[in-house]
């Protein structure tokens, strides 16, 4: 403890220095934690897309619909042990440029898929009774001011009400979910109130995809098959896969446009990384004749070498630090595009990525510069000075 | 007068040591040109996409929705309404009659090139009028489908983009198989990323009887398109909404275009403040490096403001080169990369290339310019102030 006032005298022998290096490695870890959310936003939920879960969708495309008769038959398949369906809506809330992800769903089942969804329990109750109620997640609730049981008017392109009106759905409930990287964006409503609605038209009893629950995960590849091979040669062949699949196929249909965003701004925050670190290094360098009077004095290299090693540490966690924790609140701010990319958020594994960074470039700036010292011979050293 | 004399005397010193401070000259100006480098590499993308997407059109094409509609995928117009809006005024004619197709739009899975999983590509269905609606296309290579018939013709960027889209090759989508006859170049724009058949045979095809999603046409005369758009809207028999092909696409690029500027200017602005903290630093030991040379010229009646000029003519000296060698990285290495992406109303593949244009390169520079000059603003005024007495003695 008693070397801490000399640490400290170092760091602020050159007040400016320290500043603005402390300066840069604060924004380049800060960007740091952006462009990791960024890249998990762009994977758009891969890594958290249902193991368990698959999807079958119309072989040729997720546009066309399938019977929801298929229900009945994917259910019976051995290895499933739950099904539920939905459809893409594709509803928007006022004005077109509003974009909220919204289905039609079989509320019961929907939410026994996806436990991630969390609703209260008496809100749940609610919904399952009311066929004309909708839950939302918090985000979207929070985006547009929406509460439990206000009326939201939803003008659907794809499924229009016969009398060209907006179809009117009432908010029971609203989902949140403790799980990091939930998208919290989505509206869900009754199919029931859709199909009805639309009971004499070609969409009638037509469903957009299924969702299925695999008994055992490691069989999914082989259920997947089968399932498909159930409607082989009808008129609606299917293409089952899991969501994980499914997930990934969208994201590579958004190609690579996230990578190389990425790609470019990782390369010059390495630089700015490797600039501040060299800016640590100088100063450490210049001092080189002081770690020698330091040694005439009877200071141990071991002792010089874990002097330096601090001091380029502090520098390194204090920028760091202060970065990595910026780059925190602003990504919980949420998605800044406005429901566009609804899972931004900083996973911890790179959070801890981030850390190691710090310390590494703490340790790594001070380290050959006081290795130097310690070979330096007093005499030598000094004599320069 | 004397003053702006003083000015040129000490930026010309300045500027002529310069070469003796190259090293941190160096780091302000390699990290302003990466900073620049992000900046201008990040918005070509969004330039690039918004070029495939809409300024390519032909501003006097028109597309016709039902109304309520977003996007051609969500539209649909019965046999009798197409018949109607091809016969409406302010449509040009040609001697087959007017020049207007109307068109159906459907996506089908097909593997991807690059990463061997289903993408999916856009199917159209076009009428006999549609070559002459788009005049810009041309066959390069094979032949244009016969009518009735499953051949389809393939959009120069969807053959590159897709597997197995090559003349000759039959493929399967559902219940029916096509066979590419032809490769099409459309001018670069969006048109060829997808893929052509004759509507008549797409109609039973996908069970769409006998009705269609849109009808492009070709307004005889720029002005023509209030009138166009009175005469349909007016018409009790139709709901359609009428828009400029380019507005239309220009409206489905906004998505994919907030996505990219609101990411790409973020982590440039945060880089900036990297770069700044860099040109400061360099900024900071080149006043100190002179200051017994800004002393001696203050002592000499040298004014206060001459030194802070020459100073900031220094950094944004730097800043210009810095940004001049990021733009041309950039341009270097982006401008012209081909690829894909998604577009998010149609849930459709649509390929584009990065562009550097003259303007992205121009507001890089500006804003190296921006990051010298706050760069170079606390270091000049540091050295405005030096005291002069004590700075000769120090040396």
């Amino acid at each position: 403890m008693k070397f801490v006032p000399l640490i400290w005298r170092n760091l602020l022998r050159h007040k400016m220095r320290t500043a603005l290096t402390i300066g840069s490695i604060f924004i380049a870890f800060l960007l740091f934690g952006v462009l990791m959310a960024v890249r998990t936003a762009f994977s758009m939920g891969v890594e958290i897309a249902g193991a368990d879960r698959l999807l079958t969708i119309h072989r040729v495309s997720l546009i066309q619909l399938l019977p929801r008769s298929y229900l009945q038959r994917i259910r019976s398949v051995e290895g499933v042990s739950a099904v539920t369906h939905a459809n893409w809506f594709g509803g928007y809330y006022q004005q077109p440029s509003n974009f909220i992800q919204n289905m039609a769903v079989e509320p019961e089942s929907w939410l026994d898929m996806y436990p991630e969804f969390v609703v209260p329990e008496e809100q749940k109750k609610a919904w399952f009774a009311n066929r004309t109620g909708a839950i939302v997640g918090v985000d979207t609730a929070r985006r547009y001011g929406w509460a439990v049981g206000d009326r939201v008017p939803l003008i659907s392109p794809i499924y229009r009400r016969p009398d060209g009106s907006p179809w009117v759905f009432t908010i029971e409930g609203i989902y949140d979910s403790p799980a990091k990287g939930t998208d919290k964006s989505q509206f869900f409503f009754h199919y029931d109130y859709i199909n009805e609605t639309l009971r004499n038209t070609f969409v009638a009893d037509q469903v957009g995809w299924f969702v299925i629950r695999v008994a055992d995960p490691a069989a999914a590849g082989d259920l997947a098959q089968r399932i498909d091979a159930l409607f082989a040669n009808s008129s609606a062949e299917t293409k089952t896969a899991t969501e994980k699949a499914f997930v990934s196929d969208f994201a590579n249909q958004v190609g690579d446009i996230g990578t190389m965003m990425i790609a470019i701004a990782s390369v010059v925050m390495f630089f700015i990384l490797f600039v501040s670190g060299n800016a640590m290094a100088q100063s450490i360098r210049e001092r080189t004749n002081e770690l020698a009077v330091l040694k005439t004095l009877g200071f141990s290299d071991r002792l010089i070498l874990a002097l330096v090693l601090v001091e380029s540490s502090v520098v390194a966690v204090a920028g760091g630090a202060l970065g990595l924790a910026l780059g925190w609140v602003v990504i919980a701010q949420g998605d800044p595009t406005g429901g566009l990319l609804p899972t931004f958020y900083l996973p911890p594994r790179d959070l801890l990525a981030g850390v190691g960074l710090v310390l590494l470039l703490g340790l790594g700036s001070g380290l050959v510069p006081a290795l130097q010292a310690q070979r330096l011979k007093i005499v030598t050293a000094l004599r320069r000075a | 007068m004397s003053s702006i004399l003083q000015m040129f005397a000490v930026t010309g010193v300045t500027l002529r040591s310069i070469g003796q401070r190259l090293g941190s000259s160096a780091v302000a100006i390699v990290g302003i040109a990466g900073v620049v480098v992000v900046f201008t590499g990040v918005l070509s993308i969004a330039e690039g996409f918004q070029t495939a997407m809409s300024e390519r059109g032909d501003p006097l094409r028109v597309l016709v929705l039902r109304s309520g509609a977003n996007t051609e995928m969500t539209s649909g117009l019965g046999g009798e309404e197409a018949r109607i809006i091809v016969d409406a005024p302010g449509i040009a004619r040609s001697d087959d009659g007017p020049v207007a197709s109307p068109e159906l739009f459907v996506i089908v899975g097909h593997p991807l090139k690059r990463s061997g999983t289903d993408a999916n590509v856009p199917l159209r269905g076009i009428s006999p009028a549609a070559l002459r609606v788009r005049p810009e296309v041309r066959i390069v290579e094979g032949r244009m489908f016969q009518s009735g018939t499953n051949e389809i013709v393939v959009g120069r960027a969807a053959a590159r983009q897709f597997d197995g889209l090559y003349v000759g090759r039959t493929v399967r989508w559902g219940e029916s198989s096509w066979q590419v006859v032809g490769i099409f170049d459309a001018g670069g724009s969006v048109a060829e990323s997808e893929l052509w058949c004759d509507a008549r045979v797409l109609q039973p095809a996908y069970r769409r009887g006998n009705s269609y999603q849109s009808v492009l046409a070709r307004l005889e005369s720029p002005d023509a398109f209030q009138t166009l758009k009175d005469a349909l809207t007016s018409d009790p028999r139709l709901q359609v909404s009428v828009m400029r092909e380019r507005d239309y696409y220009a409206e489905q690029s906004r998505v994919m275009q907030t996505i990219i500027r609101t990411i790409g200017i973020g982590i440039a602005v945060l880089m900036g403040l990297g770069a700044i903290f860099g040109a400061v630093n360099t900024m900071y030991s080149a006043v100190s490096s002179r200051t017994r040379e800004i002393a001696t010229l203050r002592a000499l009646g040298f004014g206060r403001l001459p030194v802070v000029v020459s100073v900031l003519v220094e950094a944004l000296l730097l800043s210009i080169v810095g940004g001049a060698i990021g733009g041309g990285l950039a341009w270097a290495a982006f401008d012209g990369y081909q690829t894909a992406t998604m577009n998010w109303q149609s849930f459709s593949q649509v390929a584009f290339s990065f562009e550097v244009t003259p303007s992205l390169l121009v507001r890089g520079l500006v804003y190296a310019m921006l990051m010298g000059l706050v760069g170079g603003l606390l270091p000049a005024i540091r050295a405005a102030r030096l005291p002069v007495v004590s700075a000769l003695r120090q040396l």
